[in-house]
């Protein structure tokens, strides 16, 4: 069966969701990464791994979606319940570019409260206070959650967004897009199309957006195929999507947290990574995420296919909130990125170098 | 398998056919870029012998004392007679460290100045007569040798008297690097050099005691140095054939600051793989989870580890290094590591006699 899928990837013919099968439940590990590699040098051939300067502050806990993964939020009216005024998201923003940061990934609970001119007034107030900074802000659901609360189209609050200059979306609320678990794990986000009609029409309008999964709690291969096919389908269209972005999912803390039946470690990762990396055949980037699995697991995930190391996320809440911790700085990435056997350029939010080092 | 290096190619002639591998080998091993290959290649060793089988074991680290007469630049665990922090565990405390369900005592000390032979003696036949059902491996060849230098009692009658007294097996301990040049630059010039070491462990052998073997390694050694510190565990086991398990120790660098990071994980994964390719007459090959991190051994297990080790409850030695996993670790978490890799975990004693198959 290796054999049959080196044969296609070589061909450039696409892995259909046999393929895929078999490669999430039974290819050897390092056969699949060793085709993961391949690919991933045909695709950037020098040893080249790219890093951003970033950080990834949060307007509000406050949320109406009670996702059964997150232990972040606070209901509406919940003593421990906080919103920013827009002056202290900018301050945030300010000591994320104070500390060198390219793009600010800012993203929050889904409060009813906030008008849509609170989004547009951070928006616009980010470059023209710090033009070295891309607002990379607000995931689909939030957009779907603002659209919802003004009365406005979703496709006008992208439209207003995009006039007020904003240029990428973050991946963030995808989980696993499975109409499946969706409902299972957030039945108030809507199914997969809710996360895809947002990057759909944000791609039509010229945005870019990253693409994210978070499994490790109830999906099986079958879901985690219909995800990939949904964003590889979607990818088609317009060609959007910069990267993709799995991590495992941190239960403490959660509701969710009961359920998991077999943790997803090191070994889970390769696998993903490798499977993404040969599944998204037109994803120009996969990144290893230091932070959720462990900066040796990132280091190891360079040669499984991935050939981006993700940020320096100066500030990070949300994993926090299940009590899971990891910071690093510049100079480590570097370091990593190096020991590792690879050569690391700073990028932007777009994925274009802006330094090699 | 295909190559992206074809200079694996020859290389994995041999494997398949089950032919010795060379140092030439093992050196390209070392300096190829396909580093995935070298792990496919001893995962393939690794099924031939032991299938999906992974070996863990309940075991209790003791470590009597830390007062110690040497003076070894990557240690940070030792210290003299009398300074700050030395200890001295009495007997009664370590027959009370040994708890129900242990499997295996694990026992590594300083080269204590002032302690007598038949202290350790005692030592050994006090756990074995409150706990006879527990095997017990204890002292490195270092320690054995020690007790020469210190009482000059030989290695045969030492093992031989520690044997009665219930001793099991030993240790791979202090073995280091099996090189003149780096004894002398890290100073473990005065603990007992390769030629002693190899012969203690045959001693043992021929007593009918097995034996393990390690390798300090991601220091300042080079690579030839590690090929030939395996090179030369090979030749031993040819001769005397009681080791068991290869135990490659990845040098922990927070105390004692030889080189400001730990080696990488794909070299400590590469050097599993090339251990794994090269001693063909070691039954087993083991990720020490303790100093390589639970991601990465649980990933060796795919590189041609089948033994992730113990629950190694306090075990001071790396613990005091900087090994930054927590000292004692439950066998939920050692589950964890082997399934997450797709193998199954198989809980053993220390002379890798099977207790029980767990599910997958």
């Amino acid at each position: 069966m290796i054999d049959e899928i080196r044969a296609k990837v070589d061909g450039g013919a696409r892995l259909d969701r046999k393929d895929g099968h078999w490669l999430l439940t039974e290819a050897p590990l390092l056969e699949l990464g060793t085709l993961a590699a391949d690919v991933r040098f045909r695709r950037i051939p020098d040893k080249r791994v790219t890093f951003v300067i970033d950080s990834n502050p949060n307007y509000t806990n406050v949320c109406i979606t009670d996702c059964q993964f997150c232990a972040f939020y606070r209901k509406p009216g919940h003593p421990e319940a906080w919103t920013l005024t827009v002056d202290e998201v900018l301050a945030k923003v300010e000591s994320a570019a104070a500390n060198g940061a390219t793009t600010v990934l800012l993203q929050g609970g889904h409060n009813p409260e906030l008008p849509l001119e609170y989004y547009l007034t951070i928006v616009r107030e980010t470059l023209r206070r710090f033009p070295q900074v891309t607002p990379h802000f607000f995931t689909a659901s939030e957009i779907q959650t603002v659209a919802k609360v003004t009365g406005l189209a979703m496709t006008d609050v992208l439209d207003q967004l995009k006039a007020a200059g904003q240029r990428t979306l973050p991946g963030g609320g995808a989980e696993v897009l499975s109409t499946r678990v969706r409902r299972r794990i957030e039945p108030k986000k809507g199914g997969p199309e809710a996360w895809l009609e947002v990057h759909r029409e944000a791609h039509r309008r010229g945005f870019k957006s990253t693409a994210t999964m978070m499994y490790g709690h109830v999906e099986e291969p079958d879901d985690v195929l219909d995800h990939l096919d949904a964003i590889r389908a979607l990818q088609d269209e317009f060609g959007g999507f910069t990267a993709f972005v799995p991590w495992s999912f941190k239960p403490n803390n959660t509701l969710l947290e009961k359920w998991i039946k077999q943790h997803k470690g090191p070994n889970a990762y390769m696998r993903m990574l490798a499977v993404s990396r040969l599944y998204l055949d037109n994803f120009p980037h996969v990144q290893a995420s230091w932070f959720s699995e462990g900066k040796k697991a990132g280091q190891i995930a360079l040669n499984f296919g991935a050939d981006d190391w993700g940020g320096t996320l100066f500030e990070e809440n949300v994993h926090k909130a299940a009590a899971y911790v990891n910071t690093i700085s510049v100079d480590e990435i570097v370091t990593l990125i190096r020991e590792a056997g690879f050569t690391p350029a700073q990028r932007n939010t777009e994925y274009e170098i802006l330094r090699t080092y | 398998m295909r190559f992206a290096d074809e200079r694996l190619e020859p290389i994995w002639e041999k494997v398949r056919s089950e032919t010795r591998l060379s140092r030439e080998d093992a050196l390209t091993l070392y300096e190829t870029d396909d580093f995935l290959s070298v792990g496919r290649m001893a995962d393939h060793v690794k099924s031939r012998r032991e299938g999906d089988r992974v070996y863990f074991v309940i075991n209790r680290h003791i470590t009597p004392t830390n007062v110690c007469v040497l003076s070894c630049s990557f240690c940070g665990f030792a210290r003299k007679p009398g300074q700050a922090g030395a200890y001295e565990h009495s007997i009664e405390d370590m027959v009370a460290m040994v708890k129900d369900e242990t499997r295996e005592v694990h026992i590594v000390g300083g080269h204590h100045p002032d302690w007598p032979f038949e202290y350790y003696e005692r030592m050994i036949e006090a756990i074995h007569q409150a706990r006879p059902d527990v095997q017990i491996k204890a002292f490195t060849a270092a320690e054995i040798d020690y007790m020469w230098r210190r009482w000059k009692i030989e290695p045969k009658d030492a093992l031989a008297r520690l044997k009665a007294a219930g001793l099991q097996s030993m240790p791979g301990g202090g073995a280091e690097i099996f090189s003149p040049r780096l004894a002398k630059l890290l100073k473990y010039s005065g603990k007992a050099d390769p030629d002693r070491w190899c012969e203690i462990h045959g001693i043992a052998h021929s007593l009918g005691l097995k034996t393990n073997a390690t390798m300090l390694y991601g220091h300042v050694e080079r690579l030839d140095e590690r090929v030939d510190h395996m090179l030369r565990l090979r030749e031993q086991q040819d001769l005397s054939g009681g080791f068991v398990t290869f135990i490659p120790l990845a040098y922990q660098e927070a105390a004692t600051q030889l080189v400001p990071r730990q080696t990488p994980p794909a070299d400590s994964l590469r050097t599993i793989a090339i251990a794994r390719l090269i001693l063909d007459n070691f039954a087993h090959i083991e990720a020490y989870w303790v100093t390589l991190g639970e991601e990465t051994a649980s990933i060796a297990l795919h590189f041609g580890a089948d033994d992730v080790n113990g629950t190694l409850e306090d075990e001071k030695i790396q613990h005091l290094s900087g090994a930054s996993t927590p000292a004692g670790v439950a066998r939920e978490q050692l589950f964890r590591m082997i399934r997450d890799a797709g193998k199954v975990p198989v809980e053993r004693d220390a002379l890798y006699n099977v207790v029980k198959v767990w599910p997958r």
